[in-house]
């Protein structure tokens, strides 16, 4: 009944309010406007690169603070954003192709404080200015593209086995295949089997039919795949766009989230995640009339194009070579004409045919197909339906003028940027299924910086209010609550440092009412102090009940609402997410301040001594 | 002035009556505004279009609609948005209009104007689908955290009480919704997340009184359950009301300095708190009344429960 920790647990709960200070240090030092330079296919970044970028800098007078060089990139730091954006359109037109320039946002926190591993806590989209995207794989299309290969597959195994069937056609999800005799389908039944262990059989023998489905797994597969595909492909094709510290996650089963901080320009970056763009190159049919094609009778073996600026023109049926056979393709000007190209590198596969056609047909024109798939959507009848769109245009015809390989050039393009467009479009490969945007959601940098200043305000504000309340109603007692609440503050951010949490204003909002119920467990137990005082139990004794009974009060009360929390963060979007954690950690940090923290300093006060009256 | 507050003795449960009539006509009115009328669902659950746009000086509405009209967007509903410089423009989630690029397509109509200079603030798309699906996640989100907190009142207390706080909770949910649907104030994400904040404050509240009615329960050999749990609100009373006021202090702070983006976040969490502490007073205590809940139900928690009615 002394009112007294054991050492050890003073000693323990001192450390961990030190522990909790240094690493909530970080979040007071602020950030440098930077450049990040990261390397593109294969190039360096190292001591030369350093020079090199120092000099550039130098010689336009543009003032920066440091550059570092880190595991794999550059970062410079520079006094003010004017600075920043200077510096980045610079390097960016020196630097070229070899590297990508980002802008970035470098925490300055002192060295001694990095060594220790304290971090800031990391700033969301909706405080640093960004883009989110929500994106989703159209998986009905990937399983459809996965029956149509299994279609001819089915077909040409028949023939390699001498079977004959009367037809193989599609039905909805399945193929369906029809027999003139029951010998041949029993035989066609058992090849089938052996050779497509990913498709279910099933013979229909009153119709002589057989019908292949792609089993469960199979179809599990294929959804992973095109996910997987999708990811890494957009993953390159971030990359690409220059953001630092991007995010791209996969959520749920067919949806990909695309973080961009920093990017204001939002529009380049939809056209190029949202895209699938593929090329084909076709031989231009020379022997046929358009016009005749243009009256609706296009000649056997060619299809009836129009270029960009709606010029019709035939191309043959024949593909020669189609994106997914495109290894690289990069964005550079054509060293005659000065013009901008894309060089393009193929397959081996590519390569061969594309050897044999140009050497039959040197002299002759060859066009590019440029094919774009988007993605609408629809409401018919009150239902969600996706369109899909499929815009082909010739985007260049070129005289065929040697025999290509490997590689090669296409020129004829609008501009630089159209250039690098396309480019990237091919480098990151063809889609294995459409994607569609299902969610954006852009913060401008202006209304980040509003959303910082409110909310540090209002958590200011809240928190000096409840300090003032609670020191004038408990006095002495109420000063404590209120270290202990500051402590509580100090606890939840450097936590949220440490798992290196995304602080996003509903973040903010949830730290704010932490502050305002965390005092609630001090209120239980001076409450039940100021009771125990009544009751006539002398200062010692009811500083000991009060604590001891509050307790379980606290305990149950603090967990219902962990409950609602926890419901909170699984329901997990985005903004409730952000909220739940922080309420979550909130609820734990107060529980330690309110009870152990508080007790600590009430028992150096009265701890051990004979006491009169308590100032509460 | 609270030091008195202890040592009151209301009488809360003989004026329960008013306190059933009054919140019976909430519900009601609240129920009524919400199946005729419904929520002013915001763009998270409908899905359509938000651009957020600021100016270097005050923008003329009337200016800025014709303009868009002028383009196609005839459907555009332009407001300001915080102050004179800002503006905010909606559109709704219509079949033939319906992608990411559509936001693009309004700044560059807005950029025409050769004599504004508008900034990108902030866009919000979303699609059809994810609204639906939103909608149906936040109704089950809402459910699993009722049936969570059920399940772990009726382990630590009982049954009646484990009822008793869902009704409670029920009832705030309810009024703070159909004051939402009422006011034709727009219900988003935020403000759902406000409203599952709620469930957890409002539940806290009343998990305080009924730990003191249980305890009474148990220490006092005298009285009527309705004299009891008087007493026990009584003696909870200043701390319902501190706690109640501190979180009020801060939520007053953000609803004046928070800004527009979590006004409604502010309102739903402030009324909830106002009804959640009258709910833990009233409502809560009153339907555990209502229950007939006997001393003998908390005495020990393996005694089968007695039906014996002892008033």
């Amino acid at each position: 009944m002394q009112n007294r920790f054991p050492l050890w647990k003073n000693v323990l709960i001192v450390l961990v309010l030190l522990i909790g200070l240094i690493y909530a240090l970080p979040n007071l030092f602020g950030e440098d406007p930077a450049v990040q330079i990261s390397p593109q296919r294969g190039a360096a970044v190292d001591e030369s690169l350093v020079v090199r970028v120092g000099k550039i800098l130098r010689e336009a007078q543009i003032p920066l603070k440091t550059i570092e060089r880190q595991e794999g990139r550059l970062l410079i730091r520079f006094p003010n954003t004017d600075a920043q954006l200077k510096a980045a359109d610079l390097l960016r037109e020196r630097l070229g192709d070899d590297y990508v320039v980002a802008l970035n946002l470098a925490p300055s926190t002192p060295g001694w404080l990095q060594a220790l591993g304290a971090k800031p806590m990391y700033l969301g989209l909706d405080l640093r200015g960004g883009v989110h995207f929500l994106l989703e794989v159209d998986m009905d299309a990937a399983i459809d593209q996965a029956l149509e290969r299994y279609q001819s597959d089915i077909r040409a195994t028949l023939r390699e086995n001498k079977i004959r069937y009367l037809g193989v056609r599609r039905e909805g999800r399945a193929v369906a295949l029809k027999f003139r005799s029951r010998e041949d389908l029993d035989r066609a039944q058992a090849v089938l089997e052996k050779n497509f262990r990913q498709l279910v059989i099933k013979p229909d023998a009153e119709a002589l039919q057989l019908t292949a489905q792609l089993s469960q797994a199979e179809e599990k597969e294929i959804r992973q795949f095109a996910l997987k595909q999708n990811l890494t492909t957009l993953r390159n094709r971030v990359n690409e766009l220059g953001v630092a510290e991007p995010v791209i996650q996969q959520q749920g089963e067919n949806r990909i989230v695309v973080q961009l901080p920093g990017v204001q320009d939002t529009t380049r970056a939809k056209e190029i995640l949202g895209a699938t763009a593929t090329l084909e190159f076709r031989l231009v049919d020379t022997e046929h009339d358009v016009e005749a094609a243009l009256q609706g009778h296009p000649p056997i073996g060619a299809k009836l194009y129009r270029t960009r600026d709606g010029r019709p023109v035939l191309l043959k049926r024949q593909v020669i070579v189609t994106g997914d056979q495109i290894v690289d393709a990069s964005s550079g000007f054509d060293q005659q004409s000065g013009t901008p190209a894309v060089f393009v590198t193929l397959d081996s596969v590519g390569a061969k045919r594309m050897a044999k056609v140009t050497r039959e047909n040197i002299g002759k024109p060859m066009a590019v197909v440029f094919i774009e798939n988007r993605v609408e959507t629809k409401k018919v009848d009150g239902k969600t339906v996706k369109v899909r769109k499929r815009v082909e245009e010739v985007i260049n015809i070129a005289t065929i003028r040697g025999r290509f390989s490997k590689r090669f050039q296409i020129t004829g393009l609008d501009s630089t940027e159209e250039a690098r467009n396309l480019a990237l479009l091919l480098r990151a490969g063809a889609l294995a299924a459409p994607i569609d945007i299902v969610e954006e959601r852009t913060v401008g940098p202006s209304l980040g910086k509003d959303n910082i200043e409110r909310g540090f305000l209002s958590v200011i504000v809240g928190f000096t209010l409840v300090l003032a309340f609670m020191a004038w109603y408990y006095k002495l007692f109420g000063l404590v609550a209120d270290v202990a609440l500051f402590f509580n503050l100090v606890l939840l951010i450097a936590i949220l440092s440490l798992l290196q949490a995304t602080l996003t204003m509903p973040g903010i909002t949830g730290i704010v009412l932490t502050v305002g119920m965390a005092v609630d467990a001090n209120v239980l137990i001076f409450e039940r102090i100021k009771e125990e005082l009544r009751g006539g139990n002398s200062p010692q004794a009811s500083i000991y009940s009060g604590y001891e009974k509050a307790f379980a009060t606290i305990f149950d009360a603090n967990i219902t609402t962990l409950i609602a929390a926890l419901v909170l963060f699984s329901f997990g979007t985005g903004p409730i997410k952000g909220f739940a954690v922080t309420l979550s950690i909130g609820i734990m940090t107060s529980m330690f301040t309110a009870i152990l923290v508080t007790r600590m300093l009430i028992n150096w006060i009265y701890g051990g001594r004979r006491v009169a009256k308590l100032a509460i | 002035m609270a030091a008195h507050l202890s040592e009151r003795n209301f009488d809360f449960m003989g004026k329960r009556r008013i306190a059933l009539t009054l919140s019976t006509l909430l519900i009601l009115i609240s129920l009524g505004s919400l199946i005729f009328q419904g929520l002013k669902l915001g763009l998270d659950f409908t899905g359509g279009t938000l651009v957020e746009v600021g100016y270097d000086r005050p923008v003329d509405l009337a200016k800025v609609r014709h303009l868009l009209a002028g383009h196609g967007f005839e459907e555009a509903a332009v407001q300001h948005f915080g102050s004179s410089r800002e503006i905010l423009i909606r559109l709704p989630a219509t079949p033939d209009l319906s992608s990411a690029d559509l936001s693009n397509r309004i700044m560059e109509v807005l950029r025409s104007d050769p004599e504004a200079r508008p900034q990108l603030r902030r866009v919000e798309f979303v699609g059809p689908q994810v609204g639906e699906e939103l909608t149906e996640k936040g109704g089950l989100a809402m459910l699993f955290a009722l049936f969570g907190i059920l399940i772990y009142v009726a382990w630590r207390f009982e049954y009646r009480f484990a009822l008793g706080s869902i009704i409670a909770l029920v009832h705030d949910v309810v009024i703070t919704l159909g004051f939402f649907s009422i006011t034709r104030l727009e219900f988003d994400l935020t403000v759902l997340a406000a409203i599952l904040a709620v469930i957890g404050y409002s539940l806290n509240d009343t998990i305080v009184v009924f730990d003191r009615i249980r305890e009474n329960f148990r220490r006092l050999r005298r009285g009527t359950p309705e004299e009891i749990i008087n007493v026990s609100i009584n003696q909870t009373l200043s701390r319902t009301l501190i706690t109640s006021l501190t979180t009020l202090l801060v939520l007053i702070a953000l609803l004046v300095l928070g800004g527009e983006i979590i006004r409604n976040f502010a309102i739903a969490l402030t009324l909830g708190v106002v009804v959640g502490t009258y709910s833990s007073i009233y409502v809560a205590s009153a339907s555990l009344l209502l229950l007939k809940v006997q001393r003998e139900d908390l005495l020990l928690p393996e005694k089968p429960e007695s039906d014996a009615d002892l008033l």
